[in-house]
């Protein structure tokens, strides 16, 4: 290692610190494959996402349904009705595919995704006083990466998933999903399904973008009438949750992947779902 | 207290080495202590900044077992009885003397940043604004420009873009004049084109190694980036500021929140 002025070496990783500072990038960085890996799998799974009630938030919305896939939801669910015929034969006919490109889109450009993975992935530092990757013009955020300012367009589309996922949640309260004339009940899935709504709301409505655009924004919270703005309370409320935004993160993602398992467990005959209607 | 031995870095910009002194300390000291101890016993020519040793006067960053602290908050009993200490001056900025660095770069950035200018007093002759307004722009007055964050900062540490990036402490600066109830300048333009909001990466290692506890990324960086983003990303808002013809100046964004 090149030692230089200040006893400093200004080799790739190398650092002054004694303490296991590469813990937190392998564990985030491994744990965020795993997710990955999972999801992945359970995409091309195209069966068993539907048990009971219960509609894996993978695969929801539903826009077209595969009725001779296992553990398919009943044709109702479709928003656009029978799987497309157009469909390439070596794709699995897998609604999760139109879908999961958008959480995905919101966590890829959330800022605390951006801070994990560019120190995991991208070794831009891999740790605080740990050199980073060399790089010959360092550019951050204003070039490659300026795609990461569309987030807050991420945010809407993550916002109507949440309306989404809220009314799965509500559906799974009635036999057969069927809101209108299913017979009321409640089961472990149910609320399996209502803490993934709660868990997704607490990450998406802590948003930084979401801060900024509900009153953030602002230079003044009671300018003009000296009142409190609307939008200062809000921003409060915002802030209150993006101050854990990590956490809220890490939780609602590995929810979100647990739901998924729960329910495919439950469709593959694995688990028993405890609920009132059996 | 035992006999605890000290690995301090001495030399100039030409070169250097360490060097290990042994002290025997007292209860409750802190680096800062045992380096004044050094200075009495071993080096009288050790050079280290200092002025307060409470916190507040930002002179004393160094790097002590390879974190970025002020060594005169950073208590000996928080390291393992055996553990040896090593003392290093902050990397980023040019060392003049063991560990004391010119870290007048610093001051030039500032000069680059528009002053403070306020707008028309109200009609009797006073300002007013409400303590609920200024609270984000107290936390980032708690500085003490003790310039950690900028040491620890990678785009000025590792990849040396001094030429592209004024660094977390300043951007937190240009952040408490734009988000000022009272001020109407605007400086949304140069915090992307020449302060460099785009080169931060968002890796929070400013807000990780900050003695105030500032919270420089989600408070400072990040709506200093979602400002930005209004100006220049949003296609939406774009097309509003072109339709309604208005946007250009601060003030008419602010009328809307
Ligand atoms: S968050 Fe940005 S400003 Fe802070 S240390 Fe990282 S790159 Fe530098
Ligand atoms: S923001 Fe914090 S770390 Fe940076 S100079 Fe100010 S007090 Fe020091
Ligand atoms: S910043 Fe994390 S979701 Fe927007
Ligand atoms: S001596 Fe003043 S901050 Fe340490």
């Amino acid at each position: 290692m090149a030692q230089e002025i200040g006893g400093h070496s200004t080799s790739f990783a190398s650092t002054g610190r004694v303490d296991r500072w590469w813990v937190e990038p392998l564990v985030t960085g491994a744990g965020f494959l795993c997710f990955v890996l999972y999801t992945t799998w359970a995409m091309f799974q195209a069966s068993h996402y539907w048990s009971e009630a219960y509609l894996s938030p993978l695969y929801s919305p539903l826009f077209y349904i595969d009725q001779t896939a296992q553990g398919a939801a009943p044709l109702a669910h479709a928003w656009f009705g029978e799987w497309p015929r157009w469909w390439p034969a070596w794709l699995p006919p897998s609604p999760a595919i139109f879908i999961l490109a958008g959480p995905l889109a919101f966590r890829m450009t959330c800022y605390y995704y951006r801070k994990f993975y560019y120190r995991s992935y991208f070794a831009t530092p891999p740790a605080c006083a740990v050199t980073s990757y060399p790089q010959k013009k360092y550019k951050g955020e204003s070039a490659l990466f300026l795609f990461q300012n569309i987030h807050r367009y991420t945010l809407y589309i993550a916002i109507g998933y949440i309306v989404i996922l809220s009314y799965d949640a509500v559906m799974s309260f009635f036999k057969n999903g069927d809101i209108m004339h299913g017979e009321f009940g409640i089961g472990v899935g149910s609320l399996v399904l209502c803490v993934n709504v709660v868990l997704l709301s607490g990450y998406t409505f802590g948003c930084h973008a979401f801060r900024h655009l509900v009153g953030g924004r602002g230079d003044c919270f009671s300018c003009s009438a000296g009142k409190e703005h609307l939008g200062h309370k809000a921003w409060k409320q915002v802030s209150l949750l993006n101050a854990r935004h990590m956490s809220w993160a890490w939780v609602s993602m590995i929810w979100v992947g647990f739901t998924d398992f729960y329910v495919r467990m439950v469709s593959m005959g694995v688990f028993t779902d405890y609920n009132t209607w059996d | 207290m035992a006999e605890r031995t000290f690995r301090v870095w001495r030399g100039d910009a030409e070169g250097g080495e360490f060097k290990d002194y042994a002290v025997e300390l007292d209860r409750g000291m802190v680096v800062l202590d045992a380096l004044h101890l050094i200075q009495a016993q071993h080096a009288g020519d050790l050079a280290v900044r200092w002025n307060c040793k409470a916190g507040k006067c930002g002179s004393c960053s160094m790097e002590i077992n390879g974190r970025p602290r002020l060594s005169c908050m950073t208590r000996i009993n928080e390291f393992g009885s055996d553990e040896l200490i090593t003392v290093r001056p902050i990397k980023t900025f040019p060392v003049l003397k063991d560990l004391v660095t010119d870290v007048s770069w610093n001051y030039d950035q500032n000069k680059r940043i528009k002053p403070f200018k306020p707008k028309k007093k109200d009609a009797d002759g006073n300002y007013r604004m409400m303590q609920r307004d200024v609270e984000r722009v107290q936390e980032f007055r708690k500085c003490i420009e003790c310039y950690l964050c900028q040491n620890v900062c990678h785009v000025l540490r590792d990849q040396d873009r001094k030429d592209a990036f004024v660094g977390p402490r300043f951007m937190i600066r240009v952040a408490s004049l734009e988000m000022h109830p009272l001020d109407v300048e605007d400086r949304v333009p140069e915090t992307r084109d020449e302060l460099g909001s785009g080169m931060c990466n968002i890796t929070r290692c400013c807000t990780d190694v900050c003695p105030e506890h500032i919270q420089i990324t989600d408070n400072g960086i990040i709506p200093m980036k979602e400002r930005v983003v209004d100006r220049y990303y949003d296609p939406l808002l774009w097309l509003l500021r072109k339709i309604t013809g208005s946007g250009k100046k601060k003030a008419s964004i602010d009328s809307e929140s």
